[in-house]
């Protein structure tokens, strides 16, 4: 009886799909959360529908030209300096052995773990008048202050430089993926073909891994516009800080939310880019056979050549400020760990905590409703909120404040008509915000790690289970949870440290008097104690090491050719 | 007459492991040779030493009459005059067929180049598909544009790694055909790399086959099947088995199927027990013969069947029969021996 009933209980399943159970009210729930999560961007684009001629008149008049000609010079500048530091010493360290080679290979990621803010507030330390820099060259030459001239880093080009360091691995990441993925052979078959390895890397690697740099690139420079700390603190005028100013210097929202739609559609452009190269990046692989790598031992000078070359990103990029944060921290630990500082890092690790555990969940359910449906409302949803990743944070919060005001404005102004209760400000200023602010960027971020996943989990072997009668609990037990355990840990981690290191929405949205460390190390650069901003600073540099060994754990072990 | 390739005891070893065991052959201009062996041999390593690819520990390589390389000296790659064609073809995916094709005629003027195009198209029959890129194309297309691309600078030598591994196995003889011909038209020196013998005798004029890092014997398809030097080669070439066997003069060996006869002297002492190679097609069919053995296993294979046959000893031979004699298993049935090569072993 018991065997009988079993069998029955697993669905006649026509379309051989596990959990189908998932997909008709479920789409719904599916669309609604989707819809959420545009919210924002809806916002923004709708501001477009309310006229503001004068405030545009004036923003034109004074200060637009600005943001744009900044902005623009800024991406140019970053992007340029991102490919030659992130293109060159991904191909040195692919195809040759030098001093270090191996162990730069992987280090050349660490500066990922270096907000650009915070490089920004370690070099400006570093080099400004009474730092040690300048301070050791007055004191070897005798010179004073107006004697001789020296660069000022809190300028644009400072702000191109220090945004390039941080930003080049996105290029040398994707570059040396496409170099280790070429098959070997067809380097090969180019010299047999009369190449030297100089004009088989211009006229073969480069261009098949031109998708996978220009998807690099729109990385770096969707970064670079969305850069706010940066920007802010060296005085560089952009349409960050513009829409910043705007809303809270001007008081005018609606500027703001405009504002932000100019700089989505320059964003869109570079979101374009990075999407089609991603399409055209399938195609560049006619092999499917690897022969192991056989790289080239440098001779003595070039590979010093090569060795200087490929670690002074590492060195200025990471080694440098690392090493002056963590004297600074020793000066002043003692007075910035105190009790208000337990309360940072709690409040920090409790965000970071909250919003990557939601973005799972959600991302979970979106991806497996997104799998087991052939709705395309449902992948274009799903798609639509990955784009979160490519709004800045400062676009973000305009886009969550301004519905949400009204939201307790109007619940407010009706309790107080009817009830004649206050309601005040409900949901605005609090961290439910700032939690759902950091899920309509980071969403993204978990969406394709869990699919990415999940992709590894074919259709067939949920069919082989249920042919061994397993229910879609088990399956689910006993397949998809044990093969996807790395994911799920990888999108957590990845999530956790991207809320932990963003400044600008955090910045806008936190509640009254709730700060956290990336928000401290920028209150207290501005208020010019950047050695005081050493301990929060590190604290955060050390947590973004965390997905920096995951992924270079991560591409060694997928290398094609090598055990 | 001069070689185009000539290897002088070429030893290889990675990481302490003898790839490359003091291997020496010449290859005459024009000729056609292929390295066979199972996966692993060392058949690859040794393609990639004259290509340039890998470093000998021992050894000379001559190109030409050139020397490419010794441990000491190294020609690079690009100096060497070789055009390669690779396992997968490895055709650059970014650039469409005619310029893969010309990729490596940087040195010619515009028309010359157009004019080396347009033959190499016309010789592949690549017309229709000149525009195209390497995704757009079959299997079989892309195999001959990586031919045309190696071949369009004219190299003195050309090196090809498995080139028909990846093509569907109804494909590979006629294209092999093809390439054959074209390849003796055009009178290019050619090594190839194969695991695959039938592949290997419809293409080269001389095989050699290799196991574990040696070269067992350099000969033709012929030789090598009839007269193999080493036991290894007999187990490697064609099928057959071995049954022991005891000299009885200079031509003559005894064995439990008869008394054997070859056509000229085996060289070994009469009296010295020996193991002699039956070949499916030295065991013949035949109903009136007085000697039988009963059908163990049989596999058809269209126009025969290869049976396995054992006899009252237990002794296992394999025979090559016609299909339309098709006999149930544990069926005795007669045979006689027709052995026209005598090939014999030391027990």
């Amino acid at each position: 009886m018991l065997v009988t009933r079993s069998t029955q209980a697993i669905p006649l399943n026509l379309n051989h799909k596990a959990f189908s159970f998932l997909s008709s009210k479920w789409n719904i729930t599916l669309i609604f959360i989707s819809f959420l999560f545009c919210i924002p961007l809806l916002i923004i684009f709708g501001s477009l529908f309310f006229p503001a001629k004068e405030i545009w008149l004036h923003l034109i008049d004074t200060v637009l030209i600005d943001y744009i000609s900044n902005s623009f010079a800024l991406s140019i500048g970053v992007g340029c300096l991102s490919l030659v530091l992130g293109i060159i010493p991904a191909w040195l360290v692919t195809m040759y052995r030098f001093p270090m080679s191996r162990f730069l290979e992987w280090a050349l990621l660490l500066p990922m773990a270096m907000p650009a803010y915070i490089i920004a507030y370690s070099y400006t330390g570093l080099l400004e008048f009474a730092g040690p820099l300048q301070t050791f060259l007055r004191e070897i030459t005798g010179w004073q202050y107006h004697d001789y001239w020296f660069p000022e880093i809190r300028s644009l080009g400072g702000a191109i430089i220090m945004l390039s360091l941080v930003l080049y691995p996105y290029v040398y990441l994707l570059a040396r993926a496409a170099f280790i993925e070429q098959s070997i052979c067809v380097l090969e078959v180019s010299r047999t073909l009369g190449c030297n390895t100089i004009t088989a890397f211009r006229r073969v690697a480069l261009p098949l891994a031109r998708p996978a740099i220009i998807v690099g690139l729109s990385l770096v420079i969707m970064e670079t516009l969305a850069d706010y700390g940066t920007v802010q603190y060296f005085g560089v005028s952009t349409f960050t800080t513009g829409i910043f100013r705007t809303w809270f210097g001007l008081g005018n929202s609606l500027a703001a939310a405009q504002l932000s739609a100019l700089l989505l559609v320059f964003v869109a452009i570079f979101l374009y880019m990075e999407k089609r190269s991603r399409k055209q990046a399938r195609f560049h692989h006619t092999s499917s056979r690897y022969s192991s790598l056989l790289q080239h031992r440098l001779s003595r000078k070039k590979g010093l050549l090569a060795f200087t070359f490929c670690s002074s990103p590492l060195i200025f990029g990471f080694l440098v400020p690392v090493y002056f944060l963590t004297n600074w921290a020793f000066e002043t630990y003692s007075h910035v760990i105190d009790k208000n500082f337990y309360q940072l890092l709690i409040n920090s690790l409790l965000l970071a905590s909250i919003a990557s555990l939601l973005a799972l969940l959600i991302a979970l359910f979106m991806a497996y409703s997104n799998r087991n449906s052939n709705s395309p409302l449902n992948h274009f949803m799903v798609r639509l909120v990955s784009l979160g990743y490519a709004i800045p944070g400062t676009v973000i919060a305009v886009g969550v404040l301004i519905p949400f005001a009204w939201f307790d404005n109007t619940l407010d102004t009706f309790l107080t008509r009817q009830f004649n209760i206050s309601s005040g400000l409900l949901i605005s200023g609090t961290v439910f915000t700032l939690v759902f602010a950091y899920l309509v960027r980071f969403l993204a971020v978990s969406i394709n790690t869990v699919e990415a996943g999940l992709i590894k989990i074919k259709p067939v072997m949920d069919e082989v289970a249920k042919t061994t009668g397993m229910t879609s609990g088990k399956i689910i037990g006993r397949i998809h949870i044990p093969m996807m355990r790395g994911s799920l840990l990888t999108a957590l981690l990845l999530v956790f440290v991207d809320v932990m290191k963003e400044l600008p929405a955090t910045l806008i949205l936190r509640p009254f008097n709730f700060n956290t460390l990336a928000v401290r190390a920028y209150e207290l650069a501005n208020e010019e104690r950047l050695a005081d901003a050493a301990v929060p600073a590190l604290a955060i540099v050390i947590a973004g090491i965390i997905p920096v060994i995951m992924i270079s754990n991560s591409i060694s072990k997928s290398r094609p050719g090598h055990e | 007459m001069s070689n185009a390739i000539e290897l002088k005891n070429i030893s290889v070893s990675i990481e302490d492991r003898v790839i490359l065991d003091n291997i020496s052959f010449g290859l005459n201009e024009g000729g056609i040779a292929c390295l066979l062996g199972p996966s692993g041999c060392g058949k690859t390593t040794l393609l990639r030493c004259i290509a340039g690819f890998q470093y000998q520990q021992q050894g000379e390589v001559w190109i030409k009459g050139v020397r490419a390389s010794n441990p000491v000296h190294y020609l690079p790659v690009e100096q060497r005059q070789i055009g390669m064609v690779f396992q997968d073809y490895a055709l650059f995916p970014h650039l469409n067929v005619a310029d893969n094709i010309i990729f490596g005629l940087k040195k010619l003027d515009k028309q010359r180049t157009k004019q080396r195009l347009d033959e190499l198209i016309e010789l592949f029959s690549l017309a229709e598909h000149v525009n195209k890129y390497p995704h757009r194309l079959s299997g079989g297309q892309q195999q001959r544009v990586a031919l045309a691309r190696a071949m369009a600078s004219r190299p003195g030598v050309l090196l090809m790694d498995e080139p028909f591994a990846s093509l569907d196995i109804e494909l590979r003889e006629q294209i092999a055909r093809e390439v054959h011909q074209i390849l003796k038209q055009d009178g290019i020196t050619t090594i190839m790399v194969s695991h695959n013998q039938l592949e290997a005798f419809a293409i080269a004029d001389v095989i050699g086959v290799m196991n574990e890092g040696k070269l067992l014997q350099w000969d033709n398809a012929f030789n090598l099947y009839h007269e193999p030097e080493s036991s290894e080669v007999a187990d490697f070439i064609g099928e057959g088995v071995f049954i022991p066997g005891k000299v009885i003069n200079e031509k003559k060996v005894q064995t439990e199927i008869g008394n054997i006869t070859g056509q000229s002297p085996h060289g070994f002492q009469p009296g010295s027990k020996v193991n002699v190679l039956i070949r499916p097609d030295d065991i013949l069919h035949d109903d009136d013969s007085s000697m039988t053995a009963c059908v163990r296993d049989k596999a058809f294979r269209g126009a025969e069947f290869l049976y396995t046959l054992e006899l009252e000893s237990g002794l296992r031979l394999l025979s090559l029969v016609p299909s339309h004699h098709n006999h149930p298993v544990n069926e005795p049935i007669g045979i006689k021996l027709e052995i026209d090569h005598l090939v014999i072993f030391p027990a």
